[in-house]
């Protein structure tokens, strides 16, 4: 379990990036908090630095859009969908519950 | 509509056509058209990842499992050579012809050429995957590339090759790159990036022809250099692909005009992408647009024209990008001449710059080099300033 932040740190509509092995992008959804792997599965680009629309995140540089609730891609180019994680806010903070390695992967 | 929508053109726009149309409830057929034997391909790495050979024609292909759903009818490798006003109907190249109810004309660009350039080895155009396939060969067993053009496609193909080792030199007529689209003062910073990474930039300088019989082997300038060059590359530019529609009585300008909703002049025929100048209200005029995210988002509108339905509520700013030797270029809003740029973060010398240009004191457009999550906040604010329609 990574902690995050403090509620209150995140607005909605704000992301923050959160560093990791794997670094995770959290944001806030009109006061629904949602986790998913930061870097753009297009190509290297932090998804924290995206335009978000509802539940979608529009990678900041070609365009690409995942749907924070699956991690599926929901606008080309990008076909390969990002890990979500599980967010739990205790006290007032913003822990993420990081997901296993996705599927196949190495 | 229940019965059979074509989409003439494969791309991007085509293949964003045809997800609109499922989306907003089409069930009938759907028969998408393509020149290329190629399933819808991602044009943008064409002229850099592509050609350097990191991302692979897998990387680049647009369909993605979850599109068997849309249940389309694929004819690739087919040309459109006719429209029949009346039945709409497409005729094709190949003798064959597909009636339809409804057509998505999408059919897009091509490259500009160099007239006298046809067929000459050594010379390339960048617009199809055929196309990087071919020059991505020359650029391995060269040594020396000279780009025509400055613009995008021009700068990008530069930046691969220098990436790749080649010793390049760009020639633009115009007295600084990228003027157009990002005025002069800005076209000459982004320009930078070529001398920055050992590449030759000739402004302001004209090509007289091509040397060479067999193979090309020099440019020659209008001042009467002489160039060496074992591959060359002509980015001036695109072309719609309307000359097909000649006699259909669709109407013609610089590209397929329509108005705001991408409806033609012939009911029940709508354009979208790179081949179609939608008439824009801010602009009082048609437009014709060769962005990426033009394609993308366009059709939604044209499917909502077709079908009968609410168009769209997002109301897209112009957005496009670029990447250069490492460089993230980012442009989005409408500039026009006169526009007053203002550094708003960074600095030019740092390669790490947001400007923000200004008409009358308001924002009207953004640039950003290396600036994603600040240029992101821009766009997002300018298509806040947008009047709701």
């Amino acid at each position: 379990m990574i902690t995050v932040c403090p509620t209150s740190s995140l607005p909605p509509g704000e992301a923050i990036r959160v560093p990791a092995e794997e670094p995770i992008a959290v944001f806030n959804v009109d006061g629904e908090f949602f986790a998913i792997d930061d870097t753009c599965t297009h190509q290297d680009a932090s998804l924290a630095d995206g335009w978000l629309e509802g539940c979608t995140i529009e990678c900041p540089l070609h365009a690409s859009c995942f749907d924070l609730r699956t991690g599926k891609p929901s606008g080309p180019p990008a076909k390969v969908a990002v890990r979500t994680h599980q967010v739990v806010v205790a006290d007032g903070m913003i822990h993420v519950q990081v997901s296993a390695a996705a599927e196949g992967a190495a | 509509m229940t019965g059979t929508i074509a989409v003439v053109g494969a791309s991007l726009a085509g293949l964003s056509a045809a997800r609109a149309l499922r989306e907003r409830g089409h069930a009938g057929r759907i028969v998408v058209i393509g020149d290329e034997v190629h399933a819808p391909y991602d044009r943008p790495p064409l002229s850099k990842e592509f050609l350097a050979g990191t991302a692979t024609i897998d990387d680049l292909a647009l369909v993605s499992p979850d599109d068997e759903a849309l249940d389309l009818e694929w004819r690739l490798g087919s040309r459109a050579v006719g429209l029949e006003r009346q039945s709409r109907s497409v005729r094709l190249a190949d003798g064959g012809e597909v009636r339809a109810d409804g057509v998505v004309l999408a059919t897009g660009a091509r490259a500009r050429r160099l007239p006298g350039s046809d067929g000459l080895p050594g010379v390339h155009v960048l617009r199809t995957l055929d196309d990087a396939v071919a020059l991505r060969a020359d650029l391995a067993v060269s040594g020396r590339l000279v780009v025509i053009g400055a613009g995008f496609i021009g700068a990008e193909v530069a930046s691969t090759a220098r990436q790749l080792g080649l010793d390049v030199t760009v020639v633009e007529t115009q007295p600084v790159p990228l003027a157009g689209p990002l005025g002069g003062e800005l076209g000459a910073v982004c320009a930078e990036l070529h001398a920055d990474h050992g590449t030759r930039l000739l402004t302001g300088t004209g090509v007289a022809g091509l040397v060479g019989t067999d193979r090309v082997e020099a440019v020659e300038l209008t001042d009467g250099t002489r160039l060496p060059a074992e591959v060359v590359v002509v980015g001036i530019g695109a072309l719609p692909n309307t000359e097909w529609l000649a006699g259909s009585g669709v109407a013609l300008g610089n590209g397929v005009l329509t108005d705001e909703g991408c409806a033609t002049n012939v009911p029940g025929v709508v354009a979208v992408g790179d081949c179609a100048a939608a008439w824009s209200v801010p602009a009082g005029r048609n437009v014709r647009v060769e962005h990426w995210t033009h394609a993308l988002e366009q059709p939604a509108t044209a499917a909502a024209t077709l079908l009968g339905g609410a168009p769209p509520v997002r109301c897209p700013v112009p957005y496009f990008w670029s990447d250069q030797y490492g460089a993230r270029i980012q442009f989005a809003g409408s500039r026009r001449e006169g526009d007053v740029p203002r550094l708003v973060e960074g600095d030019f010398a740092d390669r790490s710059f947001l400007v923000v240009y200004e008409r009358d004191g308001a924002p009207v457009a953004v640039l950003g080099m290396n600036q994603p999550r600040l240029f992101t906040r821009w766009r997002r604010q300018l298509r806040s300033a947008v009047p709701a329609a």
